[in-house]
Formats: C-alpha cells, structure tokens, sequence
C-alpha cells in the first residue's frame, strides 16, 4: 500500500462524536455477522430498486429479521434504492418504500432524485441519503440535498480529503464516504460500458465490470504495444484507508462505507472486525493511537485485489490500476463458524463452511477478543464417530480448541503461504 | 401542428459553427472543458460572445454547457461565469451538477435551464423534478428506448432533447487512465510497438487529436475511441448512432430537440450529416402526412461515413436486460 504525504488533519483537533461504520449486508447472515463483528449500521440490497441484481437480495420478512437482530446491538438497517429508473420502474416505487418503512428500516440510499422525492412523500419515516451515484463532489450540491430533506450525502469516491473538509465546513450534512472495497473507476453512474458490451443495463443492476477488461490500445491505426506487453485496462486497486482513520475521522466524515455486498461472509466480518478495532483506537485515546500491523494483516487476509487510497490524498496514478493478472485469492479462506463451546472439555462445535481436516493451520478469530491459531486435531461428527475430514458443507462438526472461543466466532484456513 | 424541433450540434470554433449552421443547424452547446464535458473544442467567453453576435440574427440559439461533474474549486468560480453568460444573452444553461440550479437562481435569472445528466437522465418523472426546480428541457440519456423517448415526451412536461446521431460518451472517469497506462508501461519498459510514443511530462497524451481507441479482444471488429482531458477520461461508443431514416417517428412523437454529436469527427462529415436531417425535417414539416423518407440522405451520410464505424440505431430498438 503506497503511503501518501498526509494532510493536516492529523492531531488538529479530536473529535468526540464518533464515526458509524457501515457495512454491506448481500443476505440475512451476513447482516448478522456485519452487526455482530462491530458495524453500526449495514446496507442491504432489496428485491427492487438495487444496483446488485445478482446478489441474494432480501425480502420484507427478512429484512424485518434483519432489523429486529440489527436493534439488540443498536445497528440500523439501510436499503439500497440506487437505481436511475426508468419509466417503466416508477410504478411501484410508492408501496414498495411503504414497505421499507414498515420493515423498520432507517433509510434508503438512492440516487435518483424521484426515489428520494417519493419516499419523503409516502415514507416519512425514511431517511434519505442520497447515493455516491450522483457523484456529488462539491459543497453546493450537498447543500441542494440537504435542503432538499436529505439529512446524509454518501460523496463520490473521486472526493479528496480536503475537498471533504471543505465542504464539511460549509454545510452542516452527514457525510459518507466509501473507506474499504472495491471502486468504480469511472464517476459512479458515469458508466455504460455494460449496456454498449452486453446490452445489461449497468444503471439498473447489469454492471458486468467490463472496466476490468484488458484492451488494445491503438493510435492511428497502429498498435501502441506489442502482444506481450501489458495490456491497457480501467480496473482500479480496491480502496483500503485502514491506514489513515485518523485523518478520516478528523475531517469529519460521519459514516465508514464498506463496498460489498456481493463479498463473503468471512471478508465482511474480517474487514468490518479490522475496521472497529481501528476507529475504537482511535476514539479511547487519539494522542496516543497507533495503528496495529495486525489490523491490515487480517485485512489482507480477505482481500483479492490489491490495496491503495483513491482519491482521499491524490488522483489516482500508473500504481493505482491492476494491469497484471486480476484477482489473486485470498491466503485465507473461511473454514467455519463457531455455533457453541463447552468450557468444560475445551471442545467447540463448529459449523463447515469450506473443507478442513486434521494437521491444518486454522486460526479463530472474533468480535469479543478471541484470536488465536491452532493445528485441527481431532474431528468428530454430533454423534461422536471420528471424521477424517470436515467435507460437508454446514455440518456441525466437534473439534477441540486451545483456547476459548464463542459462538459466532470464526475459523479461517490458511490455503497458501 | 407541433412546432418544428431544433437541429443541435457542437462546434470547436466559430468557423466551424458558421459553416454548421450553414449547413442547416439551428442551435448549438458550446462551452468550455472547466464547465461543460466532452465540446469538441473551448469556446470561452469571448468566443461565446462572438457566437451569440453571429447566431442571433439568424435565429440561432446558443446554449452553455455546464454540464460536467463539478468540484469546490469550480463552483466557487460558478457566479461570475454566470452573470457573464447571462450578460452576453445566452439562449440556456445546460446543467447536470445541482450546484449549478443554485447559482442559476440568482446569478441567471430567466435563463432557460435544461438538464442533462447524460446516461442517467432516464425517465420523465426525474425530468419533472427538474422542472419543478427550474428546468424546461431534459437531455434524455442515450442508452434509452423508443418507446420510453416518446412516453418521456407525452408524458412528461419538458421539452425533450435526444441524439440522433454520433458518437455516444460510455465511460467517464476523473483518472487520466491513458497516462496512467503509458506511465505504468514506461515503467515496465514497454516496447512501443512503432516510434516513440513515450509520454513527455506535461504534455498532454491521448488528446482528441491523437486518435487513439481501444480493441477489446472478443469485440475486434470494434474500436472504442479514447481520449483525455482536463475532465479525466472518456471512452466513446464504437458505433455511431443515425437515426436518419426513423426521424419521422420521433417528429410525430413531437419530440422537441434532435442533438448531431459532432465529437471527433471530420467538419466535412458533420456539416453532410447537418444537411442531411435538416432535409429530413424540413420535408417532415413541410407535409408530415406526405413525407417519404429519402435514400439519399442516408446515401450522403453513408459516402462519409468511416467504414469501420458502424452505423447504428443505438439503443432505440435494443431490449436491455439486468
């Protein structure tokens, strides 16, 4: 991760309220886990309306689940509605923001303003925060927003900083800006490359990421390279700012978005996980904060695409795309998730997410401070017969473990050095 | 009958809009890469004047574009270029960023404003909320259907403004990606495939000028141009739409404004193509019931056209899925 010349902000001035760490939610169980390893709030994709049409997108049931579990921890349930419609989307708008409303839902995240209209209109009750879509970058069209009714603007990702602190000190607007995931390279919404490829429609749900192609480039009718020469491609580094909360919190961004609602469950607890450690550093005592290398170890332990830091300190550069190979995997994969512990017998029941057998480094992680790596020794199936490996996926399998450990907690494998 | 609908397109210099207006266009988006995207050329302030001077006795309109992405600095620079625009007697306001509706309200007053937000510029009802807001005509998107063109205008209540031909913008990004990728190739120690394309610092690469487009290895047959500016970097569609011999049913539909996009394209070939739908309107309006498309329009168009182009109807009668 290159480290960029910082701004001021830095030890200026502290501020006491803090941060919400928002965090995606693609189904009911990765909403859970979201809250469980530390987000205030999540954002979650629903039947219609949402830009993630391949994701297991929730019901009304599901997402009223999803809030009554997100309450008992004090998290808020968000909803993406940041589609640009078309006319032939605008019936149904009405009832199905009712619906979000009844749901319990604090808020919607919308990017054409008919959405945001309309649910100020026939949803009350829902906040409306208006989507990084609009590409809103300049402290007088927050200002628009925010007299509009909208208490929240999420900024494009092509902000910096000091554009932030900027337009922090003109309007008086929650901010949220993206600090974790992947990027559009294009201004969001700014982006038809799926339509004109594919004929999906990249502003309604299609986006099939053809800016992470690899292409020729040609001047005049002449070849720029030769076939062995890396090819010219749009595809951006994923976002990573673990590294600068400090300055994130001090310019006075009120909301940490995690992109991913397509992601795993392991990434978005391991990211989530990393992030709360960090911004509750940093609150406790930021005189004396300092950022934890472990912190951005477990990151990368989740991570598939290599990290940078946008458009916060400098427009992106030759080091900020991905012209190699795309999408390394992970170190680590998620192996399983601790559903009960016997403090007794030191044994943990653990459900399968991914194939683990016994001799494999494995390492348990947590909300509540467990963090620990073991060798698996043992397995037993619920009845008590041995097992040679932990093959089907989400059986409950019987293991010992070094330390103590709670359920909800997780096992990773390590799957390469 | 429907008033007669404008023929608009853009121009790099005032040569070239005189020549374009004597080709048969009756308005024109000129603008500066500060505040408008993708002109094919600047016009400032001085030039804006001259074209409004040129323009007027001839019954042409001038609108301004200001419809590009817009940042602190520039918006703090937004009043004064305002009251300069409504001072030369600028015939509307072209916007995307709402900062713009909130200077235009004081610094403009009375000026028409018309919104486009180029691919996300969608449905009627986000055009009326626009209007509520001070606009009179919507720029529709590009990636749009016939059907919902026709339902933007007869339901909706802004004039409507689409393309009918050129080039379309598919991919706009504030990175300068083009430097980017020759730097990185630098770099690496790329061999540049023929002479020394190797980018000099603070000169400018992959300008309009340079010609360069992009080959997508399933896709050969299609080259996608590519340029960078002071906005960042623009990829342009492959195809470039002609909706010449299907006028007729947008002139029925009453739709109010037709856009020639004139970027990275010849003045020769803009000024066949201004010419040609000019004919086209001129004969729709002359005797809607009667008129018969004519080959040769499309013929003319056809001569010029870039064989590797292709020309399309976009996405007027394309089914997009998601």
């Amino acid at each position: 991760m290159a480290t960029k010349t910082k701004p001021q902000y830095t030890g200026k001035r502290h501020r006491l309220d803090r941060p919400e760490l928002l965090a995606p939610a693609g189904n009911l169980e990765k909403l859970k886990f979201a809250v469980h390893y530390g987000a205030d709030a999540v954002y979650i994709g629903g039947q219609q309306y949402g830009l993630r049409s391949n994701a297991d997108n929730f019901t009304f049931e599901e997402m009223k689940e999803g809030v009554e579990f997100a309450a008992r921890y004090g998290a808020k349930v968000f909803v993406a509605t940041n589609i640009y419609a078309h006319n032939e989307d605008l019936d149904g708008i009405e009832d199905y923001l009712r619906g979000l409303e009844e749901a319990g839902i604090a808020a919607i995240i919308a990017a054409d303003p008919i959405i945001m209209d309309t649910a100020m209109r026939v949803a009350p009750k829902l906040e409306v925060h208006v989507s990084t879509q609009q590409s809103t970058m300049n402290w007088q069209a927050v200002q628009f927003w925010k007299d509009e009714g909208a208490p929240r603007v999420v900024l494009a990702r092509e902000a910096s900083l000091e554009e932030i602190a900027e337009i922090k000190n003109h309007v008086d607007v929650e901010i949220e800006a993206f600090i974790h995931g992947a990027m559009c390279s294009s201004y969001s919404g700014r982006c038809v490359l799926s339509n004109h490829f594919t004929d999906r429609d990249s502003n309604r749900g299609g986006c099939c990421q053809s800016c992470r192609w690899k292409y020729d480039i040609y001047e005049d009718d002449i070849q720029l390279f030769g076939m062995d020469e890396d090819k010219f491609t749009m595809g951006s580094k994923d976002l990573c700012m673990l590294e600068n909360i400090p300055d994130l919190i001090e310019v006075g961004v009120d909301s940490f978005k995690i992109e991913g609602r397509m992601k795993s469950l392991h990434y978005v607890a391991t990211v989530v996980h990393a992030y709360r450690r960090a911004i509750d550093a940093y609150m406790a005592d930021p005189d004396n904060y300092e950022l934890k290398e472990e912190w951005l170890h477990d990151i990368q332990k989740a991570a598939n695409r290599p990290l940078n830091s946008g458009f916060f300190y400098d427009t992106p550069g030759a080091e900020d795309h991905i012209y190699g190979p795309e999408d390394k995997a992970a170190p680590y994969d998620f192996a399983g998730v601790v559903l009960s512990y016997d403090a007794e017998t030191g044994l943990a029941v653990v459900q399968q997410r991914n194939h683990f057998k016994p001799g494999q480094e494995v390492e348990f992680f947590g909300p509540n401070g467990t963090s620990f790596k073991q060798i698996v020794g043992e397995l037993k199936n619920e009845a008590g017969e041995p097992l040679d490996a932990a093959r089907h996926p989400l059986q409950p399998i019987v293991m010992r473990v070094e330390r103590p450990v709670q359920p909800m907690d997780m096992m990773r494998k390590r799957i390469r050095p | 009958m429907a008033t007669k609908p404008e023929l608009i397109t853009s121009a790099s210099s005032l040569e070239e809009l005189v020549r374009y207006m004597d080709a048969g266009a009756d308005a024109f988006l000129l603008g500066e890469a500060t505040y408008g995207v993708r002109m094919p050329g600047d016009f400032t302030i001085d030039m804006l004047t001259e074209a409004v001077k040129v323009a007027k006795p001839r019954g042409v309109k001038i609108y301004a574009a200001l419809n590009n992405v817009m940042d602190n600095h520039t918006v703090a620079s937004l009043p004064a270029y305002l009251e300069q625009l409504a001072q030369i007697g600028i015939d509307a306001i072209v916007f995307g960023d709402p900062a713009i509706l909130m200077n235009a309200r004081s610094k403009a007053p009375g000026i028409p404003l018309h919104w486009n937000a180029e691919m996300t510029s969608t449905n009627y009802a986000t055009a009326d909320y626009w209007g509520k807001r001070g606009a009179t005509r919507v720029v529709l998107a590009r990636e749009l259907n016939m059907e919902q063109v026709l339902e933007a205008k007869a339901k909706g209540s802004l004039e409507v403004q689409v393309q009918v031909h050129g080039m379309t913008n598919i991919y706009h990004s504030k990175r300068p990606l083009v430097r980017n990728y020759m730097d990185h190739q630098k770099e690496a120690g790329a061999k540049f495939a023929e002479g020394d394309h190797l980018p000099i610092d603070g000169v400018p690469v992959g300008t309009q000028e340079d010609g360069m487009y992009l080959i997508e290895a399933e896709r050969p047959e299609e080259r996608f141009p590519i340029y960078e500016d002071l906005n960042g970097t623009h990829v342009m569609s492959s195809d470039d739409l002609c909706m010449i011999e299907n006028l007729h049913e947008l002139m029925e539909g009453n739709v109010d404004s037709f856009r020639i996009e004139p970027i990275l394209k010849s003045v020769e070939y803009n000024e066949v193509v201004i010419r040609a739908y000019r004919s086209a309107i001129d004969a729709y309006y002359e005797d809607p019931d009667g008129y018969e498309f004519n080959e040769e329009w499309l013929e003319a168009i056809q001569d010029v056209q870039d064989p590797k182009r292709e020309l399309s109807y976009g996405f007027f009668y394309k089914e997009q899925v998601y």
